[in-house]
């Protein structure tokens, strides 16, 4: 199925089943321990072998000796993978380094070696008895000071690396109010709970990988890819998955080492990360370095807006694309964006959880802070006289649906705005300080093809099959829901089976697309489905309603089941899409609204209240949607607060890699936290008329945060993370 | 040598030389290459005798073989979850004797004897555990990989304010504790979530505990 | 982890004299803290002595009004006892702020005291460190040393002790009792407990090969207001930045022991004189002659405005 106009009415309108705030279908399972993952596949591998991975101790360099003798006659020890047995491996497309290195080292913690034992412990305990020699080789592990190195980066996902309307120099110049700060985010670990881990098995020349994977599509690919290996060979099964964030969009080593372990030790082998290897062995969101320029009228017009944002990954990786939020926020008629990308041999950086507009909003969202203050404006009225309704860059290319000023003003209702203290420093409770802080939330929408195969029995269950996964969002729900109010059926009569290969490609998990580009998928199957139940049963199918699992037409009514009392049926089709993306801006917008309290004495900040006001299309599952957005506001206050990968300097690694050391938010830095959704629907994004939300709930939240703790104390924090030693400075003496 | 950033190496392994900066010419011998030692010619191995969830389970264990990985590995109870294996997350959380522990900071060979309750031995998919269906009414998970763990916490963490047991949010450490938010995000706090469900967890917890009491 | 022999110790004195004869010899109690290490071949013991089946357990009262405290006795129990919370309010307080309940659950009184570094340094095999690997270098010293000691620091390790119980335990001038391999007995005073790392930095404390702690003693109660502020990046479950223990009198006078800042817990008897007269009288020779790296000054300021909370508190 083709969308290439904008939705009009359907049977998803009718709301029977989605937009109902269901609870999630898997619920039983994953609550029971029941939902298998990757690791844990003793039903379908039985017996595998344990793989443990061996990390690089350099960060750069060469390895000139391997001894595996040690280690080969450990016990236990089956097999050792290096880079130097394991046959000709290619990068996979979606790779930066390779996921196996040696004898050149990438990046600290690269894998060099899988020992395969029969126990775990034996294999952990072989792997130690490795012996390198390495030959360290010079490396580049500071942003700073490779700023000057920077170069523009090639377009990639977040768009061109410089981009420019009007005269930005000049009209900043001549601005009776400006703003020109700098600002900084750290490098962040994305620390999902489930390790990234793989369980793999050779059927003959065919792999069969249990994986833990947002993208089974890209993943097939590049397993594929990596191994030589035609990719009908290769099956990637990931039926739950335990967090990605991003962390998860790419095969990464455990897969590669997995397969290859289990070939040369001739039976299945998994392999899981261990947790201290996590940061430094796989992906990241790499630290920025941020200029922004405001200039304003007296009034509060901006007139100049200038971005722009350096970052570094290793040879041949992208930027993060920090500024990329700023082309669409504003309105100002003159405008700069710049990326720059600078060569460091740190490990791989990539997308996390909205990447780019995370981190660019952190910044642009303090500095509109900034802004306010200067002109002696309100946060929330600054931002509202700045609104546009059309692409600022191209006054011809409206907004498909733009509530941003809504979501503010109704945020600032609900959550007691206007007691906020102009001044910084004003309100006391005991020892704490209390302030409150905004930021506005934005993330670009995005729809990818997907494909679904829905199957329907002579029971009248209908079964979805499709190769998208469920990393924690409720795709099992909505995907059932969908399916449900299609085929006109109880939720309960709709089975759903994900994150397997052999079913039709998805548009996966990742850049808040999922929902509603895999929905839209089963929306066309589900189309195709209803035209053979209607041929099948002799209707005429232009007025056909599918409803209470019967298919009615006039007076004429037959259970939907019938239809398939001859055999099955099955349809499979995907959704593709058209230029309305083009013709449209598609964007979700939102906004943050924090309390903290500040301790008068050590600087401790503590989060007492969080609201986010969110227009992103129909939501498909309030309940779902709603703990999408809680989660991604729990993660922008661990980036506010304390997430920050701490790099040595002279080494070149991740020095804080573990979950002691990377401290994410914990039960008693999250208070009670409230959602509300503007009532909306998209006509422009596909027939389910839905956006992404799992990304916009943590835009805008770190600089909320920030921008809270200002008005709490008065000290102004502009690099993350906003923790007391940055704060002690600025506050007054305590006695 | 190629160059001063360059690092020499020695046959006991990695050496650094004048690194990336002056103090790192006062590391001799960076440990990049462990000295070997010669492994054991077969690991010790110990019987050990568990009640898990009610039920007898008599294995041969390595010595080093943790709880965590003796359920997950060799009991197949996959439900407890491995996070991080260095009680840094809580994913492994299981009750002994009718305490929460993290399974994977204690060996199998130390447990013998001892009664495990696992997320297994809570309730089924068709027979919750009134905090099972709490957590599902209340979307108190969304990966579901840390979920176990939050929730044979959260069953014991109610047992604990009943015991009397003091945390860091009272203000009176002499004083019996009452169920409060604040007491149940302090006491959940070693069970991390990185999918953000903690406000939903809490009001599952609340709910649960209503349903106790 | 190297693989090991494992035995369960049938009395505290056989414990003691059979990890003196075996080589590579270790208790386990609780193992929260060994096992992580052993995962990651920090700690490498040949053996295992379990001494979870001794009965040491138990929290009495001793004939000068304290209490002795089993070394086996759990965290949550030592915290949750009556007269701990009554009469050594700081010492549950700073329980209770460390870990988690989970690992609380397991820890113990002696283990405890003899939890080793949070270091990253320390925790990463590939890095020199002199307390892991002697002779190796220290990484830390010009690298990422946000959690390190700002005094009583060393050319060869800047390390802190990251427990809060032994800061409670050190204003409280507990004493630790053990056995040694001769089935002798001594009692070594909470202060001469821990050591700084000087040149040896791998030696964390003062017992000797194979003795084994039996108990921790208090003295009998102080009275006063009890308090242990904790200092850290998120609320829960993370090691201190700073953490202020102290004892406070009706007067003013009072006691203050300090954790997070040194190799050990850190308490300055001859600054506690100065407390009437405020936290920055007592913070000035508390922490005279601290030697800071750029990363953790902050603590010093920290620790001076956390004592004038404390103290603040104190007053009101």
């Amino acid at each position: 199925m083709k969308f290439d106009t904008p939705a009009t009415t359907n049977p998803i309108d009718r709301l029977k089943v989605v937009g109902k705030p269901t609870d999630r279908i898997d619920g039983p399972l994953k609550t029971t321990g029941r939902a298998p993952y990757a690791y844990e596949r003793h039903d379908v591998a039985p017996g595998a072998a344990y793989g443990y991975v061996l990390g690089a101790a350099i960060a750069k360099g060469r390895i000139t000796g391997m001894d595996l003798s040690a280690a080969k006659a450990a016990p236990g020890v089956l097999a050792i993978v290096t880079a130097e047995n394991a046959g000709k491996l290619t990068k996979g497309n979606f790779n930066t380094a390779n996921l196996l290195g040696g004898p050149e080292i990438e990046h600290y913690h690269q894998a060099i070696a899988l020992v395969v034992a029969e126990t775990f412990e034996q294999a952990r305990a072989a792997s130690s008895l490795i012996r390198v020699d390495y030959a360290r080789g010079k490396g580049r592990f500071d942003l700073e000071a490779e700023m000057a190195s920077a170069t523009l980066p090639k377009e990639g996902f977040g768009g061109p690396a410089e981009s420019k309307v009007g005269n930005f120099e000049g009209a900043f110049a001549s601005a009776p109010v400006q703003l020109d700060a700098r600002y900084t985010t750290p490098d962040h670990s994305h620390a999902m709970m489930e390790p990234h881990a793989s369980t793999a098995k050779w059927d003959g020349d065919q792999l069969l990988l249990w994986t833990s994977n947002q993208m089974i599509n890209w993943g097939k690919g590049d397993v594929a890819r990596t191994l030589g290996l035609p990719e009908d060979k290769v099956r990637l099964m990931s039926p739950f998955v335990g967090g990605g964030f991003g962390g998860k969009l790419f095969v990464r080593t455990d897969a590669i080492l997995a397969a290859l372990g289990a070939k040369a030790a001739g039976r299945p082998v998994k392999v899981s990360l261990q947790r201290p290897l996590i940061a430094n062995n796989t992906t990241h969101r790499p630290a920025t370095i941020q200029r922004i320029r405001i200039g304003t009228s007296k009034d509060g017009k901006i007139t100049a807006i200038g971005h722009e944002s350096w970052s570094g990954d290793l040879p041949g990786g992208g930027p993060e694309t920090a500024v990329s939020q700023t082309r669409l926020l504003y309105a100002g008629e003159n405008r700069l964006t710049a990326m720059r990308l600078a060569v460091l041999d740190l490990p791989e950086g990539n997308a996390m959880r909205a990447p780019g507009e995370a981190p660019g909003l952190m910044a642009l969202e303090i500095a509109m802070d900034e802004m306010a203050e200067k002109l002696g404006m309100d946060p929330v009225e600054f931002r509202a006289l700045n609104d546009t309704q059309v692409d600022p860059e191209a006054a011809n290319r409206p907004f498909s649906q733009r509530q941003l000023i809504q979501c503010m003003r109704i945020g600032a209702d609900k959550f007691g705005w206007a007691k906020r203290a102009k001044a910084p420093g004003a309100i006391r409770e005991g020892r704490w300080l209390i302030g409150m802080g905004m930021a506005a939330a934005f993330r670009n929408n995005l729809n990818g093809k997907s494909g679904a195969r829905v199957r329907l029995d002579g029971k009248g269950v209908v079964t979805v099959e499709t190769d998208m996964t469920d990393i924690g969002t409720g795709t099992y729900t909505i995907i059932a829901q969908t399916a449900a109010e299609m085929m006109g059926v109880p939720l309960d009569t709709v089975v759903v089976r994900l994150g397997d290969s052999s079913f039709p490609a998805s548009a996966g998990s990742g850049g808040q697309w999922g929902a509603n580009s895999s929905t839209a998928g089963v929306y066309a199957a589900c189309a195709m489905l209803r035209d053979k139940v209607t041929a099948a049963l002799g209707f005429n199918s232009a007025d056909v309603v599918f409803e209470d699992g019967k298919v009615r037409a006039g007076n004429r009514s037959v259970a939907l089941a019938d239809a398939a009392k001859g055999g099955e049926l099955v349809a499979e089709d995907h959704m593709d899409y058209g230029d309305l993306a083009k013709k449209y801006q598609q964007s979700t917008f939102g906004a943050h609204f924090v309390e903290v309290a500040v301790d008068a004495a050590t600087a401790e900040v503590r989060v007492r209240r969080m609201l986010a006001v969110c227009a992103a299309g129909r939501i498909l599952n309030p309940k779902s949607a709603r703990s999408q957005v809680i989660g991604a506001m729990t993660m922008g206050v661990g980036s506010a607060l304390m997430e920050d990968l701490a790099v040595d300097k002279r080494f070149g690694f991740f020095v804080n890699h573990d979950l002691a050391g990377y401290e994410v938010p914990v039960h008693a830095d999250i208070p009670h936290q409230d959602v509300i959704f503007l009532d909306e629907t998209d006509p422009t994004t596909s027939p389910m008329k839905a956006k992404g939300v799992g990304e916009l709930g943590l835009c805008g939240v770190g600089a909320a945060v920030a921008n809270a703790i200002h008005n709490a104390c008065g000290v102004r924090v502009r690099d993350y993370p906003v923790t007391l030693d940055k704060l002690l400075p600025g506050m007054p003496a305590f006695v | 040598m190629d160059s001063p950033g360059d690092i020499g190496v020695s046959r006991r392994g990695l050496l650094t030389s004048g690194a990336a900066c002056a103090a790192a010419s006062a590391f001799p011998a960076s440990a990049s290459s462990k000295e070997p030692i010669a492994p054991m010619e077969t690991p010790p191995t110990l019987p050990v005798q568990l009640k898990v969830n009610g039920k007898p389970a008599e294995l041969t264990v390595d010595t080093r073989t943790t709880l965590l990985d003796a359920l997950r590995e060799h009991l197949h109870l996959t439900g407890t979850k491995k996070g991080c294996d260095h009680g840094q997350c809580g994913a492994c959380t299981v009750m002994v004797n009718g305490r929460r522990i993290n399974s994977c900071l204690s060996l199998a060979v130390m447990h013998d004897g001892d009664n495990v309750t696992t997320i297994e031995g809570l309730g089924t998919p068709e027979d919750l555990h009134p905090m099972q269906a709490a957590f599902v009414k209340h979307d108190g998970y969304q990966c579901g990989y840390c979920t176990p763990g939050q929730i044979c916490s959260a069953v014991a963490v109610l047992d604990e304010i009943k015991a009397g047991i003091p945390s860091h949010v009272a203000a009176d450490v002499a004083a019996s504790p009452a169920f409060s938010e604040m007491e149940i995000r302090e006491r959940m706090s070693g069970n991390i979530c990185r999918c953000g469900a903690y406000s939903n967890i809490v009001e599952a917890i609340r709910e649960a505990a209503g349903r106790q009491a | 982890m190297k693989a090991f022999e494992y035995t369960r110790a049938s009395s505290p004195a056989d414990a003691a004299a059979l990890a003196a004869k075996t080589p590579g010899a270790k208790f386990i109690a609780g193992g929260t803290n060994l096992l992580d290490l052993m995962k990651l071949e920090i700690e490498t013991p040949a053996h295992l002595i379990d001494v979870n089946k001794l009965a040491l357990d138990r929290i009495e009262e001793t004939s000068d009004g304290g209490l002795r405290i089993g070394a086996l006795v759990r965290n949550t129990d030592l915290a949750a006892d009556k007269r701990v919370r009554r009469d050594y309010a700081v010492l549950t307080r700073a329980i209770v702020a460390g870990a988690s309940g989970q690992l609380r659950n397991k820890a113990t009184t002696a283990g405890n005291l003899l939890q080793r570094t949070r270091c990253p340094y320390f925790y990463d095999p590939n890095q020199p460190c002199n307390k892991r690997k002697p002779g190796s270098g220290c990484a830390a010293i010009g690298g990422f040393s946000r959690q390190l000691a700002v005094i009583g620091t060393s050319k060869a390790c800047i390390a802190t002790y990251p427990g809060d119980m032994a800061i409670a335990m050190r204003l409280l001038d507990a004493t630790v009792e053990t056995v040694k391999p001769d089935g002798s007995t001594r009692k070594i005073a909470i202060a001469d407990f821990h050591r700084l790392p000087g040149d040896t930095p791998h030696i964390d404390n003062t017992l000797q090969t194979g003795e084994l702690i039996t108990a921790v003693t208090l003295p009998k109660p102080l009275g006063g207001k009890h308090f242990y502020h904790k200092v850290r990046d998120r609320a829960s479950y993370a090691f201190a930045l700073v953490s202020v223990a102290a004892v406070v009198q009706k007067d003013g006078t009072g006691r203050v022991a300090f954790g997070g800042m040194a190799h050990k817990p850190w308490r300055v008897e001859a600054a506690e004189a100065a407390l009437p007269k405020g936290a920055a009288a007592a913070a000035r020779i508390a922490f005279a002659g601290a030697t800071p790296t750029h990363d953790n000054a902050f603590k010093l300021p920290l620790a001076e405005r956390t004592l004038a909370a404390v103290l603040s508190e104190a007053r009101g």
